[in-house]
């Protein structure tokens, strides 16, 4: 096969850091080609290089595409060539129509005025061929985030595309709307679609690509050839550098006494009254104990746990929360953290952290009353609590008064937790804890919730990645449109079982 | 070999110092744009801005701007604007003018009572803003709307005043000089004015050995913990220039007529606040609701309750002003306060408060606010006309936030 794009000695340095060190790219015409690399290794830098959002002489090195020398000045000048990108970060306008946004920037017009009804034909025709049965009229906010994501790859095709570029495109999607988008990638491969992909998830790697290359600290340390196998340890000692035998840490299973039990919870929309979302569910976690919950995205996970947390969520909230066998009050978010509750947020960045400010600033957020005394605070014991979680769990930054925007999201998610152990809690509900982390920091936040739970906390863990409930779990609640449709050991689970109890339902 | 090592270390440290300046560029630009905006009037009015008289007016002139800053530079931080503060004042003044003349309230009573009613009106527009979510600048655009016609109706469009002169020293009074005036005759002659207020003099020495010393703390605790604080002969620098520039004011005022009482009011509120936000739990509080309101939520903070207490305190900090102003014009006018709402927002922004909410700091807000105040001043004393002034002023505010802006892309 002939090649669509070869990027050549591509160097690009930033001051004081080389991010990209002779990277070579070469994507075959027709191939699914998949990017690998820990965060911060560089693919993304790669792809703007690409992309003409770093300019031709802004970096070093040659790129190839489509027969001649590219020489791209702005993403406008990449996209005219047909090289589309979807962002991680969606770039639609959801006060819009899905048709809309389609041709936002590209609008069927005459003179300036919009041409509707071609603009709704048009979009029809491309809604077809991503399987999106949708109206074009519809509001973008009003469909989820898997169909957007479809609406996204419906605007690259309007564009002619010929290469298309897919960054980490089910990082926010569940299992099944994943399938739905490789599948599509597939489909689009048949019909003659070049398509370079960035992905953390491995499996979905294996499932749709030719070729692999594996970027790390700036560099390509290799080009894998499906047809000969792809196995992921494979992959991932590249990414890493290392052999990772292990992608879960070790964990001594003793659980204890029970001592978060929910119970009888019933939980209504905020906004259609008419609508339960947590339809009746019991549930318990012992001391030492970390608890799963599966379900697919919608089924209510986040919500259970945003109502429990000091009814951050819903309203028409019944059901009982006990400590210890006695009831506790979590009616406010102060009240379920004095009580012995602590909830890590789903997305750090817009819920868990205040980016503009300090590590320092950060940590001690939860609790200032145990770094206060009448009501003023004590910097220097603020300094020493934030010292001390940042050794604890390891937090890689030169001082503790680092703003938290400037650090890795490995870090980040290091002091959302220790913001919340600082609070001393003895229940910790992580909601995504590894969401958007690469593999090794992913594996010391494992080896910070075994440490925890050893201390004898009881953990709750909630996430869309099965093998990792299926690695770090003593116990799965599986969930399903709001409510809990089985519990399954640590020896009962499995992937297969965990999607059986939500079908069958 | 050993000169290479040493040039490569002078090297670091000049880079230290380059990385430290551009990452403080706000509060070193914010100070010196003082000093140089100070410097300039000086010259161009032939002397006349420095004057001891003059310097006590420019302190009297701009505390009610001052005051509210205060309150504003909160409200900003916690992500709101009050643009009502400028039309309270103005009623606050008129409900005073209206309780003393009218009804014959006694002095004291009257400012309680006053104090009282601006708690309530930040109250009744904080609880649409913190319990309904209404944007501030809604609800008090309306009760900047409501207020401006409150003291228009209330008047009956009439100036009321005079007030006795209990009243009239909340603004124009002075602290009188506790030391005997055998002891400063002497020094009045010294400095070649009639009287010299030592009171003044001796609160200002006072005042530059305390923020030296509270420094000198500040840096050995930072030391202690191994953070980077300010390069040592930059904090030398910039205190000697502070407290030089203190000196010499209060030198300046001690040769008028001392202290002005509201200087004194001024001066307590301004370390009560600044103490409140950079050293307090509630302070802490409301930079984490500016910066990320969910956020600060779900890390048990109220946010609700913290916004409705801002806007409380804005309203008391308003009437205050309201008082004080009123007292200085010994009158209470419809057209009191009209517009001073926006030379309060423009203080907090010229002192480096961000939009968004979550940054900003009551010196800031201070210096800001004496920024205006002085090019006020000057150009008043230069027989610029209004309209240039005017001009000038908002040229004077894009630049500062531009320069934050610029600034803050530079730090990437």
């Amino acid at each position: 096969m002939t090649l669509l794009l070869e990027m050549r000695d591509i160097t690009k340095e930033f001051p004081g850091v080389k991010a990209l060190d002779q990277v070579n790219l070469q994507v075959r015409e027709g191939e699914i080609h998949a990017i690998c690399g820990e965060n911060g290794a560089g693919k993304s830098t790669l792809m703007k290089v690409l992309s003409g959002v770093y300019p031709v002489g802004s970096y070093d090195g040659e790129i190839h595409y489509d027969g001649g020398l590219a020489e791209f000045k702005t993403l406008r000048d990449s996209e005219d060539k047909g090289i589309v990108i979807i962002h991680q970060e969606l770039a639609l306008v959801p006060q819009l129509s899905i048709a809309e946004n389609i041709f936002l920037g590209n609008e069927r017009q005459t003179g300036g005025v919009i041409q509707w009804q071609e603009t709704f034909r048009r979009t029809e025709e491309l809604l077809a061929k991503v399987g999106l049965r949708d109206a074009p009229g519809t509001l973008v906010d009003s469909i989820g985030v898997g169909k957007q994501q479809l609406v996204e790859i419906a605007k690259a095709l309007s564009k002619d595309v010929k290469l298309l570029i897919l960054d980490e495109p089910t990082a926010a999607l569940q299992e099944n709307d994943s399938r739905k988008l490789l599948d599509l990638m597939l489909e689009l491969k048949a019909q003659g679609v070049t398509c370079i992909i960035i992905s953390h998830k491995l499996n979905e790697v294996r499932y749709v690509a030719d070729t692999v290359t594996v970027i790390r600290d700036g560099m390509a340390v290799s080009e894998l050839d499906a047809s000969q196998g792809l196995s992921e340890d494979r992959i991932v000692r590249d990414m890493v550098g290392r052999d990772m035998s292990q992608r879960y840490p070790d964990r001594e299973r003793r659980a204890g006494e029970v001592v978060m039990a929910v119970k009888d919870w019933n939980v209504w929309h905020p906004e259609h009254a008419e609508r339960q979302v947590i339809k009746n569910i019991n549930f318990n976690v012992r001391a030492g104990e970390v608890v799963g919950i599966a379900g697919v995205m919608g089924s209510g996970r986040t919500e259970l746990a945003m109502s429990i947390f000091g009814q951050s969520w819903g309203r028409g909230i019944s059901g009982e929360v006990s400590l210890h066998g006695k009831p506790i009050d979590v009616s406010k978010v102060d009240r379920a953290i004095d009580a012995g509750l602590a909830y890590v947020t789903e997305d750090r960045k817009s819920l868990g952290l205040i980016l503009d400010e300090s590590i320092r600033f950060n940590t001690t957020l939860a609790n200032l009353n145990g770094v206060s005394d009448k009501g003023v605070l004590n910097e220097a014991e603020e300094t020493d609590v934030a010292e001390r979680y940042r050794k604890a769990l390891a937090t890689r930054t030169p001082t503790v008064m680092q703003k938290v925007g400037n650090l890795s999201g490995g870090n980040q998610q290091k002091v959302v937790l220790a913001k919340w152990l600082f609070t001393e809690p003895e229940v910790l509900i992580l909601d995504e804890p590894t969401r958007g982390i690469d593999v090794g920091a992913k594996y010391e936040i494992y080896s910070i919730i075994n440490e925890l739970s050893a201390q004898g906390k009881a953990v709750v863990m909630i996430s869309s990645e099965m093998p990792e409930l299926l690695g770090m779990c003593d116990r799965i609640y599986v969930m399903n449109e709001g409510a809990f449709v089985g519990e399954l050991s640590a020896e009962e689970a499995s992937q297969e079982r965990i999607m059986s109890l939500i079908v069958s339902e | 070999m050993s000169t290479q090592t040493a040039e490569t270390a002078g090297q670091g440290e000049a880079q230290g110092l380059k990385h430290y300046l551009r990452n403080h560029m706000r509060e070193y630009g914010l100070l010196f744009a003082l000093i140089a905006i100070m410097v300039f009037f000086q010259a161009v009015t032939g002397g006349t801005l420095m004057r001891p008289v003059n310097i006590t007016n420019l302190f009297l002139q701009n505390s009610y701007v001052i005051i509210m800053a205060l309150g504003m530079l909160i409200v900003i931080v916690s992500g709101n604007i009050d643009l009502s503060v400028g039309s309270v004042l103005g009623f606050i003044g008129a409900l005073a003018a209206v309780m003393i003349v009218h009804w014959g309230w006694s002095v004291p009573l009257t400012i309680l009572a006053c104090l009282v009613v601006g708690g309530l009106i930040g109250a009744a527009q904080g609880y649409w803003v913190a319990y309904w979510s209404i944007p501030s600048f809604i609800v008090t655009l309306a009760g900047m709307l409501v207020f401006r016609g409150a003291s228009l109706w209330l008047l009956q469009g009439q100036s009321v005043g005079p007030f006795p002169p209990g009243f009239q020293m909340l603004s124009t009074g002075f602290v009188p000089d506790l030391f005997p005036r055998e002891m400063t005759a002497g020094l009045a002659e010294i400095a070649g004015s009639r009287n010299f207020n030592l009171l003044a003099m001796a609160v200002g020495i006072v005042a530059a050995v305390a923020i030296v010393w509270l420094g000198l703390r500040e840096r050995a605790r930072d030391k202690a913990y191994g953070i980077e604080g300010e390069p040592a002969n930059f904090f030398w620098v910039r205190n000697a220039i502070v407290c030089g520039a203190l000196l010499f004011l209060t030198f300046k005022i001690a040769t008028f007529r001392g202290l002005p009482n509201v200087l004194v009011t001024m001066g307590v509120l301004i370390i009560i606040y600044a103490f409140i936000t950079q050293k307090t739990v509630i302070g802490r509080r409301i930079y984490a609701l500016g910066g990320n309101r969910k956020a600060a939520k779900l890390s048990g903070i109220k946010t609700e309750r913290l916004t409705f207490l801002a806007f409380v305190n804005m309203g008391v900090l308003a009437a205050l002003a309201g008082l004080v102003f009123a007292a200085r014009l010994n009158t209470a006018t419809p057209k009191a306060g009209f517009g001073m709402e926006l030379d309060v927002i423009a203080a907090v922004f010229i002192g480096g408060a961000s939009m968004a909410g979550g940054s900003g700091k009551i010196v800031g807000a201070v210096v800001g606010a004496f920024i205006m105040g002085v090019m006020n001043n000057g150009m008043s004393i230069m027989g610029i006309g209004i309209d240039y002034q005017q001009m000038i002023k908002g040229l004077v505010l894009l630049a500062a936030v531009i320069f934050d802006v610029y600034n803050k892309s530079k730090q990437g």
